[in-house]
């Protein structure tokens, strides 16, 4: 540390302009710190996070134990429990929809990506902040807007949206046909569109400054996973986002002003429409266009933030650094290219979908390159069970448990069958629910210490994780069985699909099971906030990391470092260098100052230390405005 | 049930809290260490047993969960759907089958290193893990093995899939499906002509639920009927639309799935290969019914919008097919759709002598217009 420190002590005080004190509304509301900004994400995605979970938990009731009496949910449904005492069929729907849209976009999108994102790439790349503090600011406070807008939308007396996540039209486009499409779906469209005006202002932020504000040294090659795993997410958001965003406009104009975009040769409520020459399939290529990149704007984050921690905590480089990068830059192409396996039987042609069957099946190998990666590192590691390493690894079950069924499901001959079925469901729950999901926690349990300078109680973490790691599986794996079965998802009840044989004995597991594992996250809930204000007093690099946030203070002030941004000057997975005096060198370490572990190409870098040091005054002049 | 979910939910909130309370005590004796100064970084040197019991875990559950696994397969395996009575239904079963071969086994192998992995090499303070950051040959070796079993998979679902969807033979019965919130209407060619007549979505109202265009005259003899009957050994071609939002057609037992999508016709074609009869016996159970579900969400009634299905031998349905009275003959007043040059023929499907008084001109030529100007626009 010390050659670093000496290097820093020089500059320490030019940026005196950064160290005026702001008003409250200025540092913790509209502030334009990043640290704030991903803290106010955090939260707010927690929030929706249990709001989503109680939805599921109430459509599960229903699932598990369709003869229960749920006359208790009066006082919080109201009239959405009818006369008797059965959660409504349309209110069924609105459930399962609004906890698809909230899960996806509030918590996994911009719960995982708007907090990690922020959070870390300027503080692992060696930025003073976001390229644009208020366009990051602006970012934050459309999606509260949006969040606002989607929260009043279940409390509309025709109830929220309630077509299923994905709204296909005709039936979003004609409010006549369902409750669900009335005035809760003209809501959760403009939601929709103020999110992804927040999503572009927030992917136009961390392109540009993972681009251009990183430290001097640090070169493409030298960025952490985390940071290439959201320069990958935000690419794929600021080109797919636009395109939902003409879905919804369109859809917005088809039911407002009468267009036929989606709309043709339609009799509903005894009355025939005049729209004709309008297709419904054109939407679900605009929505899945952006639908299927957003798997992958869920899971690359969460595959990044495991790659970082699964390191760390093995305390051994991630096997296969190139190829790691390699493969998510894989993914993020092919994930422009696979849209349509989500419309096999759509009627669409079906030489398409022998097209779209073979690009979905290639994505495999990424994903299997990634698996194999994780699995590697691990191998002859020495492993710290924290948390988030916890965490990591059962993200990595479930990446291999819900990707292998993709196979099945992307080869479209299968797919006849298990379209639509709980097969589906069991599937993409894994792999990109909860897969994200486990990456968001480990991402809290990880950075908890650098984004409130207090740890978090680690046997809680132990509890927390067990109890919800064997919970989504109990959740999930039974759940294939169904689909296996043929049984229809979004169905309210399934007597109707098979009067003998409706699995009522597995459901009501599934549903036991759900229930509790969405109890334990109270744990969660408890122990973040509790530690927030009483937690342990973090040390300055509690996991023994070699990104550059740790050599940020322990409460790092707007602007990040008080002196210089450290140089860097090797890549950050230096971890049990054989001799080394510890396990770990810090990315800021140079080489000419650990002659004892270098490699002999890195003895050749030494000289290069000097150009690194002398980009210090174009850094700095970098931040002078 | 309900009570007993409820005494568990409590039972673990108190459970829940009592934790809490015990852990937050022991911890305010815990001194938080910093390691700038020299010493053990109690993070990364665990001492106390957690990360033995964490370790420990990481073996147990894929132990359990691997019993657990195979239990509730085979527990669940007789319940799954009975054996396809499709021709197309028994390829594709087949290859769900295999690929569900190699993906369960990719499943254990990989899991199983995963959690071996962790539970061998957990932390011990006399060992320092291998520095091991690339190894190309054997980034090659698993690059190539999956790819080349996607290959496989991608080349044998290629062939299944071409041969379904490919064009229906010629000699295939035509059935057309009409979804609408919330049932299903059959629409069958008739016993005649073995064509279905044109249709628009303008025409429908209570007696024409499925917009029959009667000025057309493959239309006379079709039928409309809201139980589906399906002839055995012979192919079938289901033409499926929508009249409201998009539903879907699913016949589980014959793997049938195809969307119904208003204004955009799509088709599905398959041979069943067992008849109600036989699938009754061969289940065991005399209630046995085929049916066909809606698998896209379509509103409230979405989930039991479904419909009863028959299949039969080729002589039933071709005379089930005659027993059944066109749709002209049942609503006698659409005559005044059918245009002057194909009345003759028409008045075949009018029973009873009385052919209903001809409609005034006027009225009868309003609606021909009518018809012509929406199939125009339709163009």
């Amino acid at each position: 540390m010390a050659t670093a420190e000496l290097t820093h002590t020089a500059h320490a005080h030019e940026d005196e302009h950064e160290h005026h004190e702001l008003g409250f509304i200025q540092k913790y509301v509209f502030s334009e710190d990043h640290k704030t900004i991903a803290k106010q994400y955090l939260i707010t995605g927690i929030l929706w996070a249990f709001i989503g979970g109680l939805l599921s938990i109430l459509f599960r009731l229903q699932l598990g134990f369709p003869d229960m009496d749920m006359g208790w949910l009066r006082p919080l449904l109201g009239g959405w429990i009818n006369e008797s005492n059965k959660i409504n069929p349309d209110f069924y729907l609105a459930l399962v929809t609004m906890h698809g849209t909230i899960m996806v976009f509030f918590v996994l999108t911009a719960g995982l990506s708007g907090t990690f994102s922020n959070f870390l790439i300027p503080l692992q790349v060696g930025a003073r902040d976001m390229a644009s503090g208020f366009l990051n600011m602006l970012s934050y406070w459309f999606f509260f807007a949006s969040s606002v807008i989607m929260f009043a939308s279940l409390f509309v007396e025709t109830g929220p949206a309630g077509g299923g996540w994905v709204v296909y039209p005709p039936l979003s486009a004609l409010p006549q046909a369902a409750p669900g499409s009335a005035f809760g779906l003209t809501l959760w469209l403009v939601s929709m569109a103020l999110f992804i005006v927040s999503q572009l202002l927030g992917g136009i932020n961390y392109v540009t400054t993972v681009i251009n504000l990183r430290t001097r040294g640090m070169s493409f090659s030298k960025l952490p996973l985390t940071v290439w795993a959201f320069f990958f997410t935000a690419v794929l958001g600021l080109l797919s986002f636009p395109v939902l965003f003409s879905a919804v406009l369109l859809l917005i104009f088809d039911r407002m002003l009468g267009t036929s975009f989606y709309l043709s040769e339609i009799y509903v409520n005894g009355e025939a429409l005049p729209n004709v020459g309008g297709s419904a399939i054109l939407y679900q290529h605009l929505f899945w266009f952006l639908g299927h990149p957003e798997v992958y704007i869920v899971l690359l984050p969460a595959l990044g933030i495991t790659s970082e921690i699964i390191a760390t905590n093995s305390r051994k480089p991630i096997f296969g650094y190139r190829a790691m990068i390699g493969s998510m830059m894989g993914i993020t192409l092919l994930a422009f290219i696979v849209w349509a396996h989500h419309m096999f039987v759509t009627g669409m042609n079906p030489f398409l979908g022998s097209v779209f069957m073979f690009l979905t099946l290639i994505i495999a190998v990424p994903s299997a390159v990634k698996a194999f990666n994780y699995i590697t590192t691990l191998w002859k590691g020495n492993i710290v069970f924290t948390p988030a390493m916890l965490f990591s690894i059962g993200l990595v079950s479930f990446f291999i448990s819900g990707g292998l069924t993709g196979i099945i499901l992307g080869n479209s001959a299968l797919d006849i069958q298990l379209h639509d079925t709980y097969f589906v469901v069991a599937h993409f729950h894994l792999v990109m629910g909860s897969a994200s999901f486990f990456g968001l926690m480990a991402g809290v349990y990880h950075w908890f210490p650098k984004m409130f300078g207090r740890m978090m109680n680690e046997k809680l973490g132990y509890i927390h994780f067990w109890l919800t790691f064997v919970g989504i599986y109990c959740v999930f794996f039974p759940m294939h069985y169904i689909g296996i079965a043929g049984f229809p998802r979004r169905y309210y009840s399934f007597t109707t699909y098979d009067a003998t044989n409706s699995f009522s004995d597995l459901n009501v597991f599934i549903s036991v099971a759900a229930i509790l594992t969405f109890s334990s996250q109270a744990l969660f809930a408890w122990n973040f906030f509790y530690s927030i204000f009483r937690g342990k007093r973090a040390p300055q690099n509690p996991w023994h990391s070699n990104t550059l946030e740790w050599t940020a203070p322990i409460h790092p002030e707007h602007g990040n470092w008080p002196g210089a941004i450290p140089a860097v000057y090797r890549w950050p997975y230096d971890y049990s260098k054989p001799g080394a005096k510890q396990d770990f060198i810090p990315q800021n370490i140079p080489y000419s100052a650990t002659p004892e572990s270098n490699l002999p190409h890195e003895n050749e870098q030494i000289p290069m230390e000097k150009e690194i040091d002398a980009l210090l005054d174009s850094q700095n002049e970098v931040y002078k405005h | 049930m309900v009570y007993l979910v409820g005494i568990v939910a409590v039972l673990f909130l108190v459970l829940t809290f009592v934790v809490l309370a015990r852990i937050m005590r022991l911890a305010k004796g815990i001194n938080p260490t910093g390691d700038n100064d020299g010493t053990q970084n109690p993070y990364m040197h665990p001492t106390g047993m957690s990360n033995k019991l964490n370790a420990f875990l990481m073996l147990a559950f894929p132990i359990v969960g691997t019993i657990a696994a195979t239990w509730s397969f085979v527990q669940a395996s007789n319940r799954f759907l009975p054996e396809a009575a499709s021709e197309h239904g028994v390829l594709t079963d087949n290859m769900f089958w295999i690929s569900m071969g190699i993906i369960t086994l990719a499943f254990f192998i990989t899991n199983m290193l995963l959690f071996v992995f962790a539970w061998r090499y957990q932390y011990r303070a006399d060992r320092k893990a291998v520095f091991y950051p690339v190894n190309h040959k054997l980034e090659i070796i698993w690059t190539v093995i999956p790819a080349v079993v996607m290959a496989v998979l991608v080349f044998t679902g290629w062939r299944v899939w071409r041969d379904i969807t490919a064009q229906a033979p010629e000699n295939a019965y035509v059935i057309e499906l009409v979804g609408k919130q919330f049932n299903w209407y059959a629409r069958y060619p008739g016993k005649d002509d073995g064509k279905l007549g044109n249709y628009n979505y303008r025409l429908i109202e209570p007696t024409n639920e499925t917009g029959i265009d009667f000025s057309d005259e493959a239309s006379f003899d079709d039928f409309t009927a809201t139980q589906l009957h399906i002839p055995k050994g012979v192919p079938v071609l289901l033409k499926i639309r929508a009249r409201d939002v998009l539903h879907s057609v699913f016949l589980p037992h014959l793997r049938v799935k195809m969307d119904a999508v208003p204004g955009m016709p799509t088709k599905f074609w398959f041979v069943a290969t067992k008849t109600t009869e036989e699938m009754r016996n061969e289940t065991g159970n005399p209630e046995f019914n085929y049916q066909l579900n809606c698998t896209e969400v379509c509103g409230q009634g979405h989930f039991s919008m479904r419909m009863a299905m028959v299949v039969e031998e080729e002589e039933e349905y071709k005379a089930w097919l005659a027993s059944n009275k066109s749709d002209l003959t049942n609503n006698p007043q659409y005559l005044s759709r059918v245009p002057a040059n194909l009345k003759a023929r028409a008045m075949k499907y009018i029973e009873a002598a009385p052919a209903a008084e001809p409609a005034p001109a006027a009225a009868d030529s309003t609606a021909t217009a009518s018809v012509a100007t929406a199939s125009a626009s339709l163009k």
